[in-house]
């Protein structure tokens, strides 16, 4: 039998798709109306996928409050109201929704292990309703 | 292999609480949730196997139906989990222990190997997945 819990979370932010290395033209047609210099948003919704035993006593895989408190400290109080491509996370990549599930995946798997036990086994990063992004990690391609 | 799911809606009270504590350790161990309260609880269940070659169904989803609403909704809708249940005397009814109690009803009640998967809608911003693994 397998068991997960999965938390949803959401932050309204601004990007703009563009690479510091690419021309103008070039992120133009790479990123079309994504490039807009002066960016735009989404309310991006999060869904965090926890894995691990149940604690016999609690009945939790993961104490909700405790997970909810690293998400706010970590990703959503700092990450939400912002213009994600001035957040040093994204210093060295253009904020696209794949970076921003593999950003946020970083932010909180180390911590979400080391307060809990359970494992971060996915992060989903929905973008708008009609598109979305997983990153599991990749701890599955480096074994 | 192909898998269907269906899905039902019940709302239930709760609160957590073990039996060996006080109130006041309640409160501490599961802080708001040892209070009253509750939840519009959605259940999707996944069944899987070979359709029928005549039919083309895998089963007949108003048999699907009706042992969702004696397993389920006839236990559950408008009750109180800790009260009027047997399940949660001496453990929580968090959304885990909850799930994994609905795969165990589902998985006796529908023939063997036949229940894939549940996944239980606490609230719109929590679920809990319990798979049957890879053992069909």
């Amino acid at each position: 039998m397998t068991l997960a819990i999965t938390r949803r979370y959401r932050f309204p932010a601004a990007h703009v798709l563009r690479h510091p290395g690419l021309s103008d033209a070039e992120n133009e047609r790479i990123y079309g109306k994504c490039a807009n210099p002066h960016g735009h948003g989404h309310d991006y919704g999060l869904e965090l996928r926890v894995e691990g035993p149940v604690d016999p006593r609690t009945g939790w895989i993961v104490p909700p409050d405790v997970l909810d408190e690293l998400v706010r400290e970590r990703v959503l109080g700092r990450l939400g109201h912002r213009l994600l491509n001035e957040d040093p996370l994204f210093r060295d990549r253009v904020p696209t929704a794949e970076n921003i599930a593999i950003v946020v995946h970083e932010a909180l798997a180390d911590a979400v292990a080391r307060s809990t036990g359970a494992r971060l086994a996915r992060v989903r990063v929905v973008e708008t309703p009609r598109n979305h992004f997983d990153y599991d990690g990749d701890a599955e391609e480096a074994r | 292999m192909v898998r269907i799911t269906r899905a039902i809606e019940f709302s239930a009270s709760l609160r957590y609480a073990r039996p060996e504590l006080s109130p006041e350790e309640n409160l501490r161990l599961f802080g708001r949730f040892a209070r009253p309260h509750g939840h519009n609880y959605r259940l999707e269940v996944t069944l899987r196997g070979k359709p029928d070659p005549v039919t083309g169904m895998l089963v007949d989803l108003k048999d699907v139906k009706a042992v969702l609403e004696r397993e389920v909704e006839a236990r559950f809708d408008h009750r109180d989990l800790v009260a009027d249940t047997p399940y949660f005397e001496k453990e929580p009814a968090t959304p885990e222990n909850f799930a994994r109690l609905l795969f165990r009803l589902l998985a006796a009640a529908f023939p063997a190997g036949m229940l894939d998967a549940v996944r239980l809608y606490a609230d719109g911003d929590t679920f809990v997945d319990v798979g049957a693994g890879d053992a069909a």
